[in-house]
């Protein structure tokens, strides 16, 4: 009988190993895709001419589905995101993602010879909340650390936060978020968050 | 009787730190960090027409039309009076590996950097350091104060303010005695810190719903950052 109970156990161990060993560990994830997104970014002709949707294309099918942009969400508008209905999370979801594309698009465009250092994840390996830090080097001025709130779910790592420099971008954003809902309510930022990313279109 | 005088104007400078700074908490509720937000944000508009409409493009046209090399040699003479300053603020704050790797930077690029006008230090991998009379003010434990938006130098706190006024009075420039040079290297140390903000602010524009908001944010959040050589407490991150 406990033969039996071991066998079975072994199975699901064996059953369920390739998994956790094909599983990357979050500072292993940013440093794969940034890199990624590095060698497309010197290399890809139409990136380098400055091409917006070849940017947008890159950053929607590299970057974005390592983003929890959820939970991103939800912890940019704090207390407010409780009070919103399951359709205004969802348009909120969506327009801030738009609008942190489009930033993104802006920052790459700035990207120049960079080099791009990553340090050695510091967490325990049972952790499912950490920060993973890297330093942009740029020649003649202090480095700038990008680092990244990532969060392990349902077997994946996925970034909520963006902090360059120590300026969080969901903290930057609380208050822009509880400002506009203070003004004209939840609907109100959505407005102004589908103006903004319409206003910038081309 | 003169250092006298001179003494009796940093005490008030001081106590009005000490004043002001009594209301506020490093990064709470926006009320209290910024209780002067009618006025910043006239300030800011006030801004946005002096630097937007004419400091700006200039800076702007400076940037497209000077040659990059002799962009590269202002912003390092101007970096390296900015080590000197970030070494002296290392010592005065007790952190002194930084103090040391600004002391070094100032020496190499001096000597082996044609006097600064050579960021060699920096090819040798010493790190610039950054700091200065606000966070020094910081560590000593001075509050922060109520937060500044002012026209043609952005936004800033009264400690920052008060630490910005010390760099400008023992400024290296200063001692120049030639007044038109000094005056001319003022206006070139200006438009070249100018310069430097130009590529985050495309940024802000891109990014932000409301752009008073967004900086205040981002720089209390920066200068926070900063004072902790980027190890805040938790407790002091959260409102």
């Amino acid at each position: 009988m406990a033969n039996a109970v071991r066998i079975v156990l072994f199975a699901l161990a064996a059953a369920f190993a390739p998994h956790a060993l094909a599983q990357e560990a979050p500072d292993a994830l940013v440093k794969r895709v940034t890199q990624e997104v590095v060698t497309i970014i010197k290399s890809d002709p139409k990136v380098q001419a400055g091409d917006q949707a070849r940017i947008r294309e890159v950053i929607e099918s590299k970057l974005l589905p390592n983003f929890d942009f959820q939970r991103m969400t939800a912890l940019a508008m704090g207390r407010n995101w409780r009070t919103a209905t399951p359709e205004q999370q969802k348009a909120l979801v969506e327009q801030f993602r738009t609008l942190l594309v489009r930033t993104y698009s802006g920052a790459l465009n700035q990207y120049r010879d960079q080099t791009i250092d990553f340090k050695p994840l510091r967490a325990d390996a049972a952790a499912t909340d950490v920060v993973v830090k890297t330093e942009v080097v740029r020649a003649g001025q202090a480095p700038v650390q990008i680092d990244y709130g990532m969060e392990k779910k349902d077997g994946t790592w996925k970034a909520y936060d963006v902090i360059v420099g120590g300026v969080s971008l969901v903290t930057n954003y609380r208050d822009e978020f509880s400002q506009q809902v203070q003004a004209g309510g939840i609907d109100g930022l959505i407005k102004t968050l589908t103006t903004k990313n319409g206003g910038a279109a081309k | 009787m003169m250092r006298q005088g001179q003494i009796r104007r940093v005490l008030a400078a001081v106590a009005l730190v000490a004043a002001l700074g009594g209301c506020a908490t490093t990064n709470g509720p926006m009320s209290k960090v910024d209780p002067f937000e009618p006025w910043n944000r006239a300030m800011y508009d006030v801004n946005e027409v002096v630097d937007g409409k004419i400091f700006k493009p200039f800076v702007q046209a400076y940037v497209d039309y000077t040659p990059k090399p002799i962009q590269m040699v202002i912003r390092n003479f101007f970096g390296n009076i900015d080590d000197a300053f970030s070494a002296i603020n290392g010592l005065l704050s007790g952190k002194l590996d930084s103090a040391g790797n600004d002391m070094g930077r100032v020496i190499v690029n001096t000597l082996a950097g044609i006097g600064g006008l050579i960021d060699v230090a920096s090819d040798a991998g010493i790190p610039k350091g950054n700091l200065d009379f606000g966070l020094t003010f910081g560590t000593w434990g001075f509050p922060q104060g109520p937060y500044l938006f002012v026209p043609m130098i952005g936004p800033t706190t009264v400690r920052d303010g008060t630490g910005l006024g010390v760099r400008f009075y023992f400024s290296a420039v200063g001692y120049i005695p030639d007044v038109a040079t000094r005056n001319v290297l003022y206006g070139i140390g200006a438009v070249d810190l100018r310069a430097q903000a130009l590529g985050a602010e495309s940024l802000i524009d891109q990014a932000s719903l409301d752009r008073y908001t967004f900086i205040r944010r981002a720089y209390l959040q920066r200068r926070l950052y900063m004072l902790y050589d980027g190890k805040v407490p938790p407790e002091k991150e959260e409102e």
